[in-house]
């Protein structure tokens, strides 16, 4: 930790200090130990900075009590009232999430079976289905977003209905792009497996579909969470696809988002970009957590 | 791994539900789309497929060719400036002890999970005419302005008369720089993944044989982590080519991509066909892009082997 202070104090410092600095702790390091470069610690400690200072004034500022939001005037959750408030605001985030809890629970359950196909079997052409499958992460965003669009626009289907049916099309187009990702989560989980396992459920009498419940699935856990966490945020963040597949009665919450933000900037939109922020935060914390090498080897 | 015949089943079963929904809901639809390049319009909302090249033609005229080439260029400096801050990063972080490893590498990973619009938005509160970095202008200004005054040369205004606020946002530098904030984990991630694994002895060995520390990044590590490079290109200049929202809020009618202009024609100009010529285009440079990368990665391994 000491390294990180010592770079952190060394970014105020003088140019000329800094050369001296970096030329003493050269003779120091090694030449190999670049953790030990203070100009790498610079270079990643600016970037940081600039990575998170415009985030981090956002959220800053959604608590600022005035519209003019470029200096501080005080505190006020006033924001976060307003943006309760706002009924279509509201409506549009129910909407995301409605959308993302499907997409999440569809994809996983789909993106586990190609990773348990792809993992298990062998058949023809298997390079070239392994292609077309990752095809959705790979596609321009917006070929997909206009390529829903003329779908749904010329199937007719399914537009209209009520809530959430209303929300179909929305939630089929981001299945689609989000299941191949957990598809490559859940097989990467599924190399680490010990097939030795499924042979001694086999040997001890268990059927297929008792070592898929009882050794397979139990194993895939992680894997699972990590895929699914994985599906909620990429649902929850689409703007393109949305924004083309939606219909004017089916707004989701970076939609909304948008439409606002094409108005002016206001104080409401960062107050409800903070909490959007905050659940990505918390679910990506979550999904890194489950991933970690230590909780993959228990 | 067994083969499909000895379960087909089990197979199918597993195989079905993916292969419908990226039949039915991917390969569809964009067949739809490459159809409509092909179609003319003939009237407000019909469209017929006449399987002409029209729509490609026009694409060619000089109006888009100039956004098409424009994207590209922007897409390409945003790409290089985004190789050149994140190699430095990745580097740093594999030769971290493996505790600050993971804590430095999520550090970068993070703002990517962090919603993309609102990240761009973000960026237009620091970027606007009374923003964060005009509001450190003018208070730099007037800071300047009272010292000048202070040791008696307020009188000549050297500063200028009033603050004038940077135009930084709606142009290309804008763009640019909303480019590189929002791609830039895509960089890092598959250079600290080829660093990792890089074996630090061909470095010490070039070291120990008397290379500069320059001489070896240039003759070893840079070419050893080729792969890395080549990845992180792709994964970045592939979405800056097909950018919307970027260039949508921060460009604003001033710096239009071809996402834009796709956008345009499926929303209010309601020229589906030529939308559909724009976006197979922006396609087949995606294809054409990783077809690159797989020749290369070919080539490298037969080299190896």
């Amino acid at each position: 930790m000491a390294q990180i202070t010592a770079g952190h104090r060394d970014l105020g410092a003088s140019a000329e200090a800094r050369t001296r600095a970096t030329r003493r702790v050269r003779d120091r390091a090694g030449p190999l130990e670049f953790h030990r470069r203070k100009w790498l610690w610079a270079v990643l400690g600016v970037t940081l900075a600039l990575l998170y200072a415009p985030i981090l004034s956002l959220m800053v500022f959604s608590f600022n009590n005035s519209r003019r939001n470029v200096v501080w005037q005080g505190f006020t959750t006033d924001y976060y009232v307003r943006a309760w408030n706002n009924a279509s605001l509201i409506e549009a985030f129910t909407n995301s999430l409605t959308i993302a809890v499907v997409a999440t629970i569809v994809s996983t359950v789909i993106g586990a079976m190609v990773a348990l196909m792809l993992w298990r079997f062998r058949f023809p052409f298997k390079a070239a289905y392994e292609g077309f499958m990752v095809l959705p992460i790979v596609v321009p965003e917006i070929c997909m977003g206009v390529a829903m669009l003329a779908f749904f626009g010329s199937v007719g289907w399914p537009s209209g209905g009520p809530w959430p049916l209303n929300l179909s099309a929305i939630m089929i187009a981001h299945i689609a792009f989000c299941f191949p990702f957990v598809a490559i989560v859940v097989r990467a989980r599924l190399a680490g497996f010990n097939r030795e396992l499924e042979e001694a459920s086999r040997d001890l009498g268990g059927n297929e579909w008792q070592t898929f419940r009882y050794v397979i699935i139990p194993f895939l856990k992680p894997g699972l969470v990590a895929g699914a966490l994985l599906a909620f945020t990429l649902s929850l963040d689409d703007f393109v696809i949305t924004f083309f597949t939606s219909g004017p009665n089916a707004v989701t919450f970076p939609v909304k988002i948008y439409s606002m933000v094409r108005f002016s900037v206001t104080p409401e939109v960062n107050a409800a970009s903070t909490v959007l922020i905050l659940i990505t935060v918390i679910a990506t914390i979550a999904a890194v957590r489950l991933q970690s090498p230590e909780r993959a080897a228990e | 791994m067994e083969s499909w015949r000895r379960n087909p089943l089990v197979f199918a079963v597993l195989a079905l539900p993916g292969t419908f929904w990226l039949v039915v809901f991917f390969l569809i639809p964009l067949g739809m789309v490459w159809i409509l390049s092909f179609g003319e319009k003939t009237s407000i909302v019909d469209i017929a497929i006449t399987w002409t090249s029209a729509n490609y033609q026009r694409a060619f005229q000089p109006i888009y060719l100039e956004i098409i080439w424009k994207s590209i260029w922007v897409s390409a400096i945003a790409t290089a400036l985004c190789l050149l801050v994140a190699y430095p990063i990745a580097f740093l972080i594999s030769f971290m002890p493996p505790r600050l490893k993971t804590l430095f590498l999520l550090a970068v990973i993070l703002p990517f999970w962090i919603n993309m619009l609102i990240r761009t938005y973000a960026l237009i509160a620091v970027f606007r005419r009374n923003g964060h970095v005009n509001g450190i202008l003018e208070w730099l200004w007037e800071l300047g302005n009272s010292l000048l005054t202070a040791i008696g040369l307020g009188q000549y205004q050297l500063l200028g008369e009033r603050f004038q606020p940077l135009p930084l946002l709606y142009n290309d530098f804008a763009v640019m720089v909303g480019l590189v904030y929002v791609f830039l984990p895509f960089m890092v991630l598959p250079l600290y993944a080829t660093i990792d694994r890089l074996d630090k002895s061909y470095l010490e060995a070039s070291l120990d044989l008397g290379a500069s520390q320059v001489r070896t990044f240039f003759s070893v590590t840079l070419p050893l982590t080729m792969p890395g490079v080549i990845s992180g290109i792709i994964l970045v200049f592939i979405p800056c080519l097909g950018a919307f929202l970027i260039p949508d809020l921060l460009g604003g009618t001033n710096a239009q991509m071809i996402g834009n202009v796709i956008t345009r024609q499926f929303k209010e100009a309601n020229d589906w066909p030529f939308g559909s010529a724009l976006s197979f285009l922006l396609m087949y440079a995606t294809f054409a892009a990783l077809a690159l990368r797989s020749l290369f990665a070919g080539r490298r391994s037969q080299l190896e082997a």
